[in-house]
C-alpha cells in the first residue's frame, strides 16, 4: 500500500551467493507493517549461519551437508524453501523446528534456541505438518484435531471444554467444519491436508512448519491449501515456513524465498529477486521462462530439455 | 462430537468389573466338585461379612483355598499380559505385537529357567531365592525386546513384518535353549515343566509372590498409564508425537521397562500363555475406543475375565484331569489371530 522499503534485519544476512540483497523485497511485500506497532518488526524467527552435516562416522567425510544458511522472518509472513530433491530442504525445516540442533549457527524463535527448548514448549510454539500421517488405528477428523492440544494438556487430564472449542475453530479456520466427525482414512488427500493443517493449528504455535504439504495434491487442492496459509498468515501473525520443490506455487504465495541447491543457499529474498532464469535453469536442470506477472510475482514456464 | 472424558473411563470400567466379577463367581462353581450356587451364594456373603468361621471345611478348602487363588492368579496373569501387549503395541507401532509373538515370553521363561538352574550354587536365603526367579525372567524379557527390536529395525524404521519374523524367530530359538536346558535338569517334572512352558496356572503360589503379583502390576501398569495420552500420539507417528510435544525417549523408556516388566510378572508365575496380550487390546479397541487411556484399564479387565474363562475351560472341559490354560488361549487365539492378519493385508 503506502509503505516505502524499510530497512528490513532479513537484508543484512549474508548470502553465499551474489546479487541477493535489500533492494530485492518489493514494497508490496510488508505492505501491512506499516499498521503494526514497532515491535513486531523484530524478525520472529531468525536462521543466522545455521550449517549441518551428517556423518557416517566420524573420521569420515559427511554424507550430507548443509552449509551455513541465514535468513529471518516476521509475523505473518509466508517463507517458501524451495530447491529440488536433495539440496537440504529437509535439513533445513528439521534445524528450524530444533529436532535437529545446528553444527554451528544457530536458530532462533522469538530469542530461544529452537533446539534447546524442551519438546513440550517448543510444540507450543512450533507446530509441523509433515509429508505423510499414517494412522495404524482409524479415528476421526476431530479426535485428530484435538491431538494438536496434547502439549497443553497434562498426563491424567482429559480434554477440556476449551481444548474442544479451539479444536472446533481450528477446523473452521481451514474450512473443514463439516469434516469433524468424517474418518481421517475415508476423506481425500486434499481434505485430509486440510484436517491436518487444523491439528496443527490447534497446537496455537507462533510458527507454522509445513514439509512438502503439497506433494499428494491435485492443483485445485494445493492452491487451495497455500490460499489458506497465506490467509492464516495475514489474519492469525503466523509465521509461516512452507518447505517445497513447486516453483509456480512459491513464486506466486510467498514473500520470501529461501533457494537451497546441493546443500547450498545460493538466494533468500523475495520471488522475484530470487526467480532468473539462469540460476532457476541451473539449480532445476530444465529449460525454462520466468515472465513478471502483473502483481510483481514471477511466472514460471517450463521448456523442456 | 464425544471427547473421551474421565466419566467415561470409569463407567466402562465399572461394566468390565461387574462382568469380572461374574464370571469369577460362576469360575468358582465350576469345577470337579460340585458347588451348589446356592451354598457359593452363602459361603460368599459370610466371607463378606467376615464370618469365614462359618464356613463348611469342604467348602473353604475347594472354593476359597483352592480356586479362588487360581482365579486371583488368573486375573493378574490375564491383566499383565493384555497391558503389555497394548504397550508394545504402542512402542512398536505395530498392532499385531504382543509378549508372546515377539518372542518375550520365552525371552522370560529361559530367564526363569536359568534361574531355577542356577538358585541352588547360589546358597541364596529364601526370600532371594524366591525373588531370582522374577527378575531373571525380567532381564530376559528386556534382552528379547531389545534384540528383536535392533533386528527389525532397518534405517531408522521398524518394519512390520520383520518385526513378526524377527519374534518368531527368536521364540523358536530361546524355546530350543529351553528343551536343552529342561533336559539337563535333574530329576524334574518334565510333564510340569511342558505345561509350564504353555502356560499354565494350576502351580499353588507361595504368598509372597501373590503380593509381589499384584504390587508389581499395579506399578507398573500404572507407569505406563501415565504415559497413555503420548502413546496415542506415538502410535500416529514418530515424528509427528515429537512435534506434538512427547517426550519419547522418556515415553519409550517407561514403557518398554514396565512392559517387559509385565510380562515378567505373568510368565515367572504362570508360563508363557499366548494370544492374551495381541487380542484382547485389539476386542477392547472394537468394543470400546483406541485412545490409551481407555484402552489401558479396558484391555487389562478384558485380559483378566479371559484368562479366568480360558482357565476355567482348561480345568473343566477334560476334567477330573487339566489342559494348560496356554492350550486354550492358543485355541481360541490363533484363528483370531489369522483373521486379524489377513483383514490388515487386504
Amino acid at each position: 500500500m503506502n509503505s516505502p522499503a524499510h530497512d528490513f534485519p532479513g537484508s543484512a544476512a549474508p548470502f553465499s551467493a551474489a546479487g541477493a540483497d535489500g533492494e530485492t523485497r518489493s514494497t508490496n511485500d510488508y505492505a501491512q507493517e506499516g499498521l503494526e506497532p514497532a515491535g513486531t518488526r523484530t524478525p520472529r524467527l531468525s536462521v543466522e549461519q545455521a550449517s549441518y552435516a551428517y556423518a557416517i562416522r566420524g573420521s569420515e567425510a559427511p554424507e550430507f551437508t548443509l552449509e551455513a544458511t541465514s535468513f529471518h522472518a516476521r509475523q505473518g509472513e509466508l517463507v517458501a524453501i524451495l530447491g529440488p530433491n536433495a539440496s537440504g530442504k529437509s535439513t533445513l525445516l528439521k534445524l528450524i523446528s530444533g529436532t535437529l540442533e545446528p553444527l554451528s549457527g544457530r536458530v532462533l524463535l522469538d530469542g530461544f534456541e529452537t533446539a534447546r527448548l524442551d519438546a513440550r514448549t517448543r510444540a507450543q510454539r512450533i507446530a509441523v505438518v509433515l509429508q505423510e500421517s499414517q494412522l495404524l488405528f482409524p479415528c476421526r477428523a476431530w479426535e485428530f484435531v484435538l491431538q494438536g492440544r496434547h502439549p497443553y494438556g497434562r498426563a491424567w487430564r482429559f480434554v477440556s471444554d476449551e481444548d474442544v472449542r479451539i479444536a472446533d475453530n481450528a477446523l473452521e479456520q481451514v474450512a473443514a467444519g463439516r469434516l469433524a466427525s468424517r474418518w481421517m482414512d475415508k476423506i481425500s488427500g486434499g481434505e485430509k491436508q486440510r484436517v491436518i493443517l487444523a491439528r496443527a493449528l490447534a497446537q496455537q504455535p507462533l510458527l507454522l512448519l509445513l514439509d512438502e504439504p503439497t506433494l499428494h495434491l491435485d492443483i485445485g487442492a494445493q492452491v487451495g491449501l497455500l490460499e489458506n496459509l497465506r490467509r492464516l498468515a495475514a489474519e492469525h501473525r503466523y509465521t509461516v515456513v512452507v518447505v517445497t520443490h513447486e516453483l509456480a506455487l512459491a513464486g506466486e504465495y510467498a514473500d520470501q524465498v529461501v533457494l537451497l541447491h546441493r546443500g547450498k543457499c545460493l538466494r533468500v529474498g523475495s520471488p522475484a529477486a530470487v526467480y532468473q532464469r539462469d540460476l532457476l535453469e541451473q539449480v532445476f536442470e530444465t529449460r525454462l521462462t520466468v515472465e513478471l506477472g502483473p502483481a510483481g510475482r514471477p511466472r514460471v514456464s517450463v521448456l523442456g530439455k | 462430537m464425544r471427547p473421551l472424558t474421565l466419566k467415561r473411563v470409569l463407567w466402562d470400567c465399572a461394566v468390565l468389573l461387574a462382568l469380572l466379577f461374574l464370571v469369577v463367581v460362576v469360575s468358582l462353581k465350576l469345577g470337579a466338585v460340585p458347588v451348589s450356587m446356592y451354598g457359593l451364594g452363602r459361603d460368599l456373603i459370610r466371607v463378606a461379612l467376615g464370618r469365614s468361621s462359618e464356613l463348611s471345611s469342604e467348602y473353604r478348602l475347594i472354593v476359597f483355598d483352592i480356586r479362588l487363588p487360581r482365579i486371583l492368579l488368573g486375573v493378574f496373569v490375564g491383566a499383565s499380559l493384555s497391558v503389555a501387549g497394548a504397550s508394545f503395541q504402542a512402542l512398536l507401532r505395530n498392532p499385531l505385537a504382543d509378549p508372546y509373538v515377539l518372542g518375550v515370553s520365552s525371552g522370560s521363561a529361559l530367564g526363569a529357567i536359568l534361574a531355577l538352574v542356577a538358585a541352588p550354587h547360589l546358597h541364596l536365603s529364601s526370600l532371594a531365592g524366591a525373588l531370582l526367579t522374577p527378575l531373571f525372567a525380567f532381564l530376559g524379557a528386556m534382552a528379547t525386546i531389545a534384540a528383536v527390536y535392533f533386528l527389525a529395525r532397518r534405517e531408522g524404521q521398524i518394519d512390520s513384518g520383520t518385526l513378526l519374523l524377527a519374534g518368531i524367530i527368536s521364540a523358536s530359538f530361546l524355546s530350543a535353549v529351553i528343551m536343552f536346558l529342561m533336559t539337563t535338569l535333574p530329576g524334574r517334572d518334565l510333564r510340569g515343566m511342558a505345561f509350564w512352558l504353555m502356560g499354565d496356572l494350576s502351580t499353588p503360589l507361595p504368598a509372597s509372590y501373590r503380593w509381589l503379583l499384584a504390587v508389581g502390576f499395579f506399578a507398573a501398569a500404572g507407569a505406563v498409564y501415565t504415559t497413555a495420552a503420548d502413546l496415542n500420539l506415538l502410535l500416529a507417528g514418530e515424528r509427528e508425537a515429537i512435534h506434538l510435544g512427547v517426550d519419547i525417549v522418556r515415553v519409550r523408556l517407561v514403557v518398554y521397562v514396565a512392559a517387559s516388566f509385565l510380562t515378567a510378572l505373568a510368565v515367572s508365575v504362570s508360563g508363557a500363555i499366548g494370544y492374551v496380550g495381541l487380542l484382547v487390546p485389539h476386542v477392547m479397541r472394537l468394543l470400546f475406543r483406541s485412545d490409551y487411556r481407555l484402552l489401558l484399564p479396558t484391555a487389562a479387565l478384558g485380559g483378566a475375565i479371559a484368562v479366568v474363562i480360558a482357565d476355567t475351560l482348561a480345568r473343566t472341559v477334560v476334567a477330573p484331569t487339566e489342559l494348560p490354560v496356554g492350550a486354550m488361549t492358543a485355541m481360541a487365539g490363533a484363528p483370531l489371530f489369522v483373521y486379524l492378519l489377513r483383514r490388515r493385508l487386504t
